[in-house]
């Protein structure tokens, strides 16, 4: 049973063909990572599943259900949560704030409830306070939860990222470049991370990435991308020995 | 609503205290009539203030023709109070009158939140200037409400009570407002509009939410503004208004409900100052109207965060929402889940 | 048939005025992205401006010719004008460029409503209504029974040369080129040894000036106050929206638009509505088409 389906995904920008018949059936519970040079068309993807472009072609079904056209927090709310390339966290706002502004779509009271701080309206949000501190406590940021999170060194805010993403309830989590700017040391945390938090969440993964230690550590699949088509995809040896791989990202590190 | 809590419920018997001073300090005259009036008037700017911060302070927006809420809201409830309630039960249908001027100027609060959804800063901006000329033009234009001779017959309702209320009211609603998940939704808004969406935020409903409520309470202060005069004409409506109100929010601070009350009693205590200032050194009133744009500029170059900046009176802070309630929720918490493994990341 | 001339002459007399201060609008635009919502109340003191030097001029014991007067005075009230605006971005704009966009669109407003209040509290000009005393012949007469006058006629001619000239600066000229490069990439151009600040205080006295030859123009056809600037302005401002903001030959095409939106409402509708047409359109235009007639669209990455 395929958790996302992607058929002849394709996408213009005025006359610049974007990504190219992009195609993927992921299987609940995986690890697939999109890999490419810049410009590939890589987080393209990624805003076309999340509802910030509308594609110019294809179809992407998400748990049977049809993505086209839905709106980005509707596409939220259904079950699929990302992280950015550049961290976009709230950054006047605090920790916990963070986290909890997160849990919008799944906080059910009216606005009249909130104006009038009606039962149901307490309750909900004695919820969401409780829940969004054991959310910091498991990525060890309870004790900032008052930060301010523009405060917060680098991998922390990259932490808090992930644990706003979690907010949202998700059964797949799309993750982009998040080893960026990260030491050896830190990648390898990331990467035991990474499948932490799928095996404790029960999630599927989708991972846009440069760092190849990463990709090659934790995917199953890869596919990779070059000018928006999809020049190869296979298990991560077979792409190691691809040569037409290799010819895109001539210069790059492929190891 | 549940005043269960101690601290709850000392608050509501000093609010219910002061209410009676508001009718005797005025009828006894210890105060004068001109004081009764700034006091009227400062009550009015603080529900103004707060109407407008909602929309540039909380959520980082460009509203700048908000004084064409207030002149719906006004005319709304004086067209009621003069022509549709019958003239002895005027005082008792005061309140309704108010609350449907103000329904009045929420929904037209939808005509600049659809706009919003796509369009941003300046160009939201003018949107909202247009906006308020074309109230201003459309009343000029509708002779059976006076045109641009203006409506009266209004009786003077607007008493110090009322706007007492009336402010109380505003403040308890904006608060809970601010403190629940679409204030946090606004917040979220003006610091990253596509984060925003992207973590689960409906933008939209956030958006309609915010400029509705917005017009609503600018609308509750248009009718009460219009049976303290007892006669408006679309000229009392225009940028000029709207620019008394950007003074105010920003003077006060964005985003600070303590702030809206500070910057409203300011500039209205400043401008009667100067009143009687000019008076005594002989100077024509007319460099009075100077002093808003010229106190606006210079805030913007010198301290566009105003008074408060973005930090809030801890007095209209939740309890539970205060950090050392937030830090003692945390310590009662089980270490319970599994925790994600460590490390400087 | 002559009603139509008729109009169409009037239209394109209101339009050229419109025409011109919509350039500074546009050209603010272009190179800061900023809506200086202050021009319309720097054109309204290029009027005064006009004036006194007219009337200082006019009332010289010794009579100096009549176009030394004209000219002496449209280049004063550029001069003048054109010192005001810089000014203004000096002290106002040029410590907000790094700043919100919110903090650079209200304190333009301040600045606009402050040249206002000060011009109707300043003794000197105060708020009643002035006409800037004629300095050509005003002569009217007719042609093929259609109503024309000379004022009519030099505001035309004048105008078309002015845009002309405009465009031609900006088009073949070396600060033209930097004009339209700033508006490109504010950033950049630095670094290619432009010197940013002294064009951008160039395209402010450039806009400022060609204003003010309006401005004089039209305070000899019309009344001036210190509330005018309030609707030309805005008039003005929707003017270039329409052509499409930061684009000058739009904002030419956008004041014609006006004129006629201005001359003939009283026509099809009645006068009162003119600013509820007006208004309409910009609100209209701004939900569907931001850019404009001419504007460039732009694509946000996210």
């Amino acid at each position: 049973m395929s958790l996302l389906a992607i058929e002849h995904l394709t996408h213009w920008f005025g006359g610049l063909k974007a990504v190219s018949k992009f195609q993927l059936d992921l299987r609940p519970g995986e690890l697939v990572a999109i890999i490419g040079p810049n410009g590939a068309g890589k987080t393209t993807v990624f805003n076309l599943i999340t509802g910030v472009y509308r594609p110019s072609e294809g179809r992407m079904l998400f748990e049977g259900k049809d993505l086209v056209g839905q709106p980005t927090n509707q596409v939220i709310a259904g079950g699929v949560a990302r992280t950015f390339q550049s961290i976009r966290l709230f950054k006047e706002l605090s920790v916990l704030d963070n986290v909890r502004i997160a849990r919008y779509s799944r906080t059910a009271y009216s606005p009249v409830s909130a104006l009038l701080r009606m039962r149901d309206f307490t309750r909900e949000e004695e919820g969401t306070r409780r829940e969004s501190l054991e959310l910091l406590q498991i990525f060890g940021l309870a004790d900032q939860a008052n930060a301010i999170s523009k405060n917060l060194p680098y991998g922390q805010q990259r932490r808090l990222e992930i644990a706003r993403a979690l907010a949202t309830k998700p059964r797949l989590l799309l993750l982009d470049e998040p080893a960026a700017g990260m030491n050896p040391a830190e990648i390898q945390q990331l990467m035991d991370l990474i499948l932490w938090v799928r095996r404790t969440f029960g999630l599927t993964i989708l991972l846009i990435e440069h760092q190849m230690r990463v990709v090659m550590g934790i995917a199953e699949k890869i596919k990779v991308l070059d000018f928006g088509e999809t020049i190869a995809e296979g298990t991560p040896t077979e792409i190691q020995n691809n040569p037409r791989v290799i010819e895109a990202y001539l210069g790059e590190e492929a190891a | 609503m549940r005043l269960h809590d101690w601290k709850h419920r000392r608050l509501a018997l000093v609010l219910l205290a002061v209410f009676p001073l508001t009718i005797l300090l005025p009828r006894s005259g210890i105060i004068s009539p001109y004081v009764d009036l700034v006091l009227k008037y400062v009550g009015i700017n603080i529900m103004l203030t707060v109407s407008l911060n909602l929309v540039n302070g909380y959520m980082g927006e460009f509203s700048v023709g908000h004084a064409g809420f207030m002149a719906i809201g006004a005319y709304v409830a004086s067209i009621l109070t003069v022509w549709v309630f019958p003239s002895e039960l005027g005082p008792w249908l005061f309140p309704l009158a108010v609350i449907l001027g103000g329904v009045a100027a929420g929904v037209a609060g939808l005509g600049i939140a659809i706009p919003s959804f796509r369009t941003r800063g300046d160009y939201l901006a003018i949107i909202t200037l247009a906006f308020n000329f074309i109230i201003k033009s459309v009343l000029e234009n509708v002779d059976v409400i006076g045109g641009p001779r203006g409506f009266m017959g209004m009786e003077k309702l607007t008493s110090l009570s009322w706007v007492y209320l009336w402010v109380i009211v505003t403040l308890f609603l904006a608060r809970n407002f601010i403190f629940s998940k679409f204030g946090r939704g606004v917040l979220s808004l003006r610091e990253d509009e596509i984060a925003s969406g992207l973590v689960g935020v409906n933008t939209q409903q956030v958006k309609v939410l915010t400029f509705v409520f917005s017009a609503f309470l600018a609308g509750l202060a248009g009718g009460l503004f219009a049976h303290e005069l007892q006669f408006i004409n679309p000229r009392s409506f225009t940028i000029l208004k709207s620019t008394d109100m950007l003074v105010m929010v920003y003077l006060g601070g964005i985003g600070s409900l303590g702030g809206s009350i500070l910057g409203a009693t300011a500039y209205t205590v400043v401008l009667e100052g100067l009143r009687s200032v000019l008076q005594v050194v002989n100077i024509s009133q007319e460099w009075r109207l100077v002093v808003a744009p010229a106190l606006l500029v210079l805030l913007m170059i010198f301290r566009p965060q105003g008074m408060m900046g973005l930090r809030e009176f801890r007095f209209f802070t939740p309890p539970e929402e205060r950090p050392e309630s937030i830090d003692a929720l945390r310590s009662r918490l089980q270490s319970g889940p599994e925790k994600a493994p460590e490390g400087a990341l | 048939m002559q009603f139509l001339v008729q109009q169409i002459l009037n239209a394109l007399q209101v339009g050229s005025v419109y025409a011109l201060i919509a350039l500074g609008y546009t050209m603010v635009y272009g190179i800061l992205t900023m809506i200086n919502f202050a021009h319309g109340d720097i054109f309204m003191v290029s009027t005064y401006f006009a004036f006194f030097v007219a009337t200082l001029l006019l009332g010289l014991a010794v009579p100096l010719h009549p176009a030394i007067v004209f000219v002496a005075t449209i280049l004063a009230a550029m001069f003048g004008t054109a010192f005001l605006a810089v000014a203004i971005e000096r002290l106002a704009y040029k410590p907000l460029r790094t700043a919100p966009r919110i903090s650079a669109v209200i304190t333009a407003l301040g600045v606009g409503l402050f040249l206002e209040n000060f011009m109707v509290a300043f003794k000197p000009v105060g708020p009643e209504p002035r006409f800037i005393p004629p300095l050509f012949p005003l002569i009217n007469f007719t042609v093929g029974g259609v109503a024309v006058s000379t004022i009519q006629l030099v505001i035309i001619v004048v105008s078309a040369l002015v845009m002309f000239l405009l465009d031609t600066i900006v088009r073949r000229t070396m600060v033209g080129m930097a004009m339209r490069a700033i508006s490109w990439d504010k950033f950049v151009v630095p670094l290619m040894g432009v010197p940013v600040d002294r064009i951008i205080s160039m395209t402010f006295a450039l806009g400022a000036s060609i204003a003010a030859i309006g401005g004089t123009l039209y305070g000899m056809a019309y009344t001036i106050d210190p509330y005018m600037g309030i609707r030309i302005g805005w008039w003005s401002f929707i003017s270039a929206v329409v052509g499409g903001i930061g684009n000058i030959r739009g904002a030419m095409i956008g004041g014609f638009i006006l004129g006629f939106i201005e001359i003939f409402t009283p026509v099809v509708l009645a006068s009162t509505y003119r600013d509820f047409v007006a208004f309409s359109l910009l609100l209209v235009l701004l939900i569907f088409r931001p850019t404009g007639i001419l504007g460039r669209p732009s694509v946000q990455k996210v």
